[in-house]
């Protein structure tokens, strides 16, 4: 029988922010039992449970595909539910929330900023002509598929946001997962409505600030690769200037 | 109710290392530019005459200037190497369903600048 | 306290939710709609399904066979019109679902593929890989944020619904960021708060799937229909309950016991081979497969795991080029919480609750008993799936009853305008006085939510398991009303306003408790076994009796039930046959 000694255990410093109380953030240390299969969520659900109810996190499908978990994990952007004790054991784990983001308490950013620039890139199919659905589906070859499918794939965890020091010194700029979004639509064949992202997506706010530090791509738990995705609406952009210059009278775009 | 913002540290790209592997990318441009400058220099000294470029000649023997293009060069290799890597991100070429592998992307990066470069050097060397 | 004022107020963002946003901001722009949903709707659990999403549409199938399907599947629970209304209109929704961009996966043609499911004499699920519900969730938000009209309120939490003269004009909601509580009226409330899983330990559910719409609207005098009904998914996870595809089995996949034995041909599902064949063996109706799992584990036949015991899942025979291309999340889930590669080993997988066929009673429409009260989605039992779903049967449901609902709720906002303004303010005054002084203020209280919560849980799986008996069921009754009692006494740690989640989750239980009981009690009333209500005390179907839904009411002690006769029009009950 396990008895209480022999139960090993693991710290968690969290960093907490009560708006009510504090002025500025600070770190509380919670040790909770180490499991060999439990997740960095996991072990905050045991705290919130059964030693603090006053910590404040989110969560709810812990199977990396709801995107609420998002936070910092010994620095690393993560998701909580993906985030396992045992890659730490037996050193301390460092919990914050998503970097880059304000804090509302806790674990909990402010999403209302990424919110809006989703929004603005218009992330919808835009159809000259609507299609009847009496016509059925639009046909797409499984190669024009595949073109869009990894961008597709974004569960807006925003872990890329914290990984791109891009957000942090350009608040406005829209960010590596807003953009992917819109280079998804642009490349399905469904859509005809890059020209109207392209007023966004191209601005001062748009793909010219991402200054390629490639972070994006490489905390993204879903592969999206959004670094790849405003690489290549760089080129695409670039090629449209360059189009307008040599023939301009051949009509935009 | 107010949402805390946390402060940018002055030090941000020093706590990872893709971080500061981009600082020095962006740095970088500094050395390069310099030597861009020194080039212009040079060309100048040419027009200027044969003296004038022995002496131009001369003060590149310096230990101090052989550092800065020691160190230009890395710099321009970092670069290089860098956009290479990054051309797959950038063109995404498909065949059928499947990307085009990124390595079929980059090689012919590398095989144009050592063709280029054995170009140039032919030129200079014995041409 | 502020009042907000709407035509139709849509509590959830999830399938059904989005869908019912899409059609007012299209055919009703001159209505003003919001959205009031816990959590961000991207965050709804629709993300979590993987198998796809069924509607005819290749020329070997019709809708009579996908009507039969589902109310064979039914156990002949289901009503018949709502089949019948369903399954016609859920082509055009799928296909509308295209025209938005959902990245179903294509035939080489360009057509969309579909694949095979559980219980279906044709394939007709449509799928996006094994993330069909992630990607329908994420077309249906991108789509919906089209309409700039609809006002959103992210993150806040339904606490009561404002009834007045027998009609339902709005509801109060906690804010999550600031903790104010506001009142929210419309002429309209549609409710799509998705299923109750996590009454269960074991649950595909997420966190939030907390039972908040059928608690919500079973206060306000709605019937809860038939609640016995609660889905096992035959797949997943042990431990973590997370949730293995059927596509997995439609593709393919295998369910073996640990002498490698297909042990579901000893069930009424064989014989094995030819395989993969419709409507038979690991195609055969989830609680079918349940069940089977539980007599294979009284057997002893079952594998020992540090979480239960299990049976294995083998897809190795599908190779990895196939897995990775129609299954990579099934891949990725097993190897990240399994521990395991399904290209190489097979996977451990259990029954786990999954879903509620039963819920907030609706007709075709969506309409409750309440006027101006309707209801969509998982919460809502209309009934489509009667006594068991059959898989990918719900995202579509989501689509056609969201639309439906949305529409009726259109119709009736238009043909009431009036609201009792100040009556519905002061009923939210006092809901905000309530919550106040039972959570907030409250002095004294030594219960733990997450105690009751465990004990809940640990009462509904004992008595409303896969396999239910009198002897467990009447213990449980005095059992959940003790907890009812019990929570009178809940203490909270977090007192403060701004993002108390500890607060919700408090809310959250008590819905949870008032929903159990009337589950428990619905169970221990039905007096036979249907779908996935299996009796051991009663074995037998009993059309004569119990052909009905049950319908719990909420009294002051415990709940009332009563019964409704199900709508049959062109399909007589008969036995279900599987695996012919």
């Amino acid at each position: 029988m396990a008895n209480k000694t022999s139960q090993p255990t693991i710290r968690l410093e969290i960093l907490r922010y009560d708006p009510e109380k504090d002025s500025a953030p600070r770190y509380q240390s919670y040790e909770v039992p180490f499991q060999e299969e439990w997740v960095v969520l996991d072990a905050i659900n045991h705290i919130k449970d059964q030693i603090d109810g006053t910590l404040t996190h989110r969560w709810s499908c812990r199977m990396g595909v709801c995107g609420s978990c998002g936070m910092m994990v010994n620095g690393v952007a993560k998701l909580g539910c993906s985030a396992f004790l045992r890659d730490y054991y037996p050193n301390p784990i460092r919990v914050e929330p998503l970097a880059h983001f304000p804090i509302i308490r806790d674990l909990v950013v402010q999403l209302d900023g990424f919110m809006a620039k989703l929004q603005s890139v218009q992330p919808w199919i835009i159809r000259k002509e609507e299609k009847p659905v009496e016509q059925g589906e639009y046909l797409q070859s499984p190669a024009q598929h595949a073109r869009y499918k990894d961008f597709s794939m974004c569960i807006n965890c925003l872990l890329c946001y914290a990984a791109c020091p891009v957000t942090e010194l350009e608040p406005h700029f829209l960010g590596p997962a807003a953009i992917a979004l819109a280079q998804r639509y642009n490349l399905d064949s469904r859509d005809e409505g890059r020209e109207i992202r392209q007023e966004t997506v191209s601005s001062h706010i748009g793909i010219w600030q991402c200054t390629l530090v490639g972070e994006c791509s490489v905390v993204c738990p879903k592969h999206v690769d959004p670094a790849g995705a405003i690489q290549q609406a760089k080129l695409a952009s670039t090629m449209d200037w360059y189009k307008e210059l040599l023939w301009p009278w051949g009509g935009k775009r | 109710m107010k949402p805390y913002v946390r402060p940018i540290s002055a030090g941000w790209w020093l706590h990872r290392m893709p971080y500061l592997r981009f600082m020095l990318r962006e740095f970088s441009a500094v050395f390069i530019a310099a030597y861009v400058i020194i080039f212009l220099v040079m060309i100048l000294r040419i027009s200027q005459g044969q003296a004038a470029y022995e002496a131009f000649r001369a003060d590149l023997q310096s230990p101090l200037a052989i550092l800065f293009h020691v160190v230009a060069l890395l710099f321009a290799l970092l670069h290089t190497i860098s956009w290479f890597q990054l051309t797959p991100k950038a063109m995404a070429v498909w065949k059928g369903e499947e990307r085009v592998p990124p390595a079929m992307l980059i090689i012919p990066n590398y095989v144009a600048w050592v063709v280029l470069s054995g170009v140039v050097a032919w030129i200079v060397l014995g041409g | 306290m502020e009042i907000h004022e709407h035509d139709v107020v849509i509590v959830g963002g999830g399938g059904a939710g989005l869908r019912a946003a899409i059609e007012l901001g299209e055919a009703h722009p001159h209505l003003r709609v919001a959205v009031v949903s816990k959590v961000y709707p991207m965050r709804s659990h629709t993300v979590a399904a993987e198998g796809g999403s069924a509607a005819v549409i290749k020329p070997n199938d019709s809708l009579d066979h996908h009507a039969y399907d589902t109310v064979s599947g039914s156990d002949w629970l289901g009503d018949q019109d709502a089949i019948e209304a369903f399954v016609k209109e859920a082509p055009g929704e799928m296909i509308r679902m295209d025209h938005w961009g959902c990245p179903w996966s294509r035939e080489p043609d360009g057509h969309v593929a579909v694949r095979p499911f559980g219980g279906m004499t044709i394939e007709r699920t449509w799928y996006a890989a094994d993330k069909s519900g992630f990607h329908m969730l994420h077309t249906l938000f991108q789509t919906a944020l089209k309409f700039q009209a609809t006002k959103w309120y992210h993150e806040w939490f339904a606490t009561k619904l404002l009834v007045d003269e027998g009609r339902c004009q709005g509801i109060t909601a906690i804010e999550l960021l600031t903790g104010q509580v506001h009142a929210i009226l419309a002429k309209a409330v549609i409710l799509c708060t998705g299923g109750m899983g996590r009454l269960y330990p074991y649950t595909t559910n997420g966190a939030i799937k907390t039972a908040d719409g059928m608690a919500l609207s079973y206060r306000a005098g709605v019937a809860l229909k038939d609640m016995e009904f609660v889905q096992y998914h035959p797949t997943g996870l042990p431990g973590s309950g997370i949730l293995i595809t059927e596509g997995a089995r439609g593709d393919g996949g295998i369910l073996v016991n640990k002498d490698g034995y297909r042990y579901l041909q000893d069930y009424g599902l064989g014989p094995p081979d030819p395989w993969p064949r419709l409507r038979a063996m690991e195609l055969g109706p989830r609680d079918r497969l349940s069940q089977a799992f539980v007599h294979e584990d009284a057997k002893g036949r079952t594998i020992q795991t540090p979480f239960g015991t299990a049976v294995h899942l083998d897809l190795r025979h599908l190779g990895e080029a196939k897995i990775n291309k129609k299954l990579p999340f099934v891949r990725e889930l097993a190897k990240n919480y399994a521990g395991i590669d399904p290209v190489h080993d097979p996977i451990p997988v259990r029954p786990v609750v999954h879903y509620a066929m039963g819920g907030i009673d609706t007709d075709i429409h969506g309409a409750t008993t309440v006027p101006g009260l309707f209801a969509a989605g998982e919460c809502a039992c209309i009934s489509l799936n009667g006594a068991n779903r059959l898989g990918s049967n719900s995202l579509t449901e989501l689509l056609v009853f969201g639309r439906r609902a949305a529409a009726a709720a259109a119709r009736f906002a238009t043909e009431h305008p009036k609201l009792a303004k100040e009556l519905l303010k002061k009923q939210a005054a006092d809901e905000e006085g309530r919550i106040a002084a039972q959570f907030i203020r409250k002095q004294g209280g030594k219960e733990r939510i997450a105690t009751l919560r465990r004990e809940m849980n640990l009462v509904m799986e004992e008595s409303t398991g896969i396999y239910r008996d009198g002897k467990t069921l009447e213990p449980a009754l005095p059992k959940i009303a003790a907890l009812k009692e019990r929570f009178r006494n809940v203490t909270l740690d977090d007192r403060t306003a701004p993002f108390n989640t500890e607060l919700i989750s408090a809310i959250e239980l008590e819905f949870m408790l008032e929903v159990a009981e009337a589950a428990i009690h619905s169970a221990f009333q039905r007096k036979e076994s249907r779908g996935s209500h299996q009796r051991t005390d009663f074995p037998k179907r009993d059309d004569q009796t119990f052909l009905k839904h049950s319908m719990a009411y909420r009294t002051d002690g415990a709940p009332r039930i009563g019964y409704k006769d199900v709508v049959i029009t062109r399909w007589p009950p008969a036995e279900r046959v599987y695996g012919k």
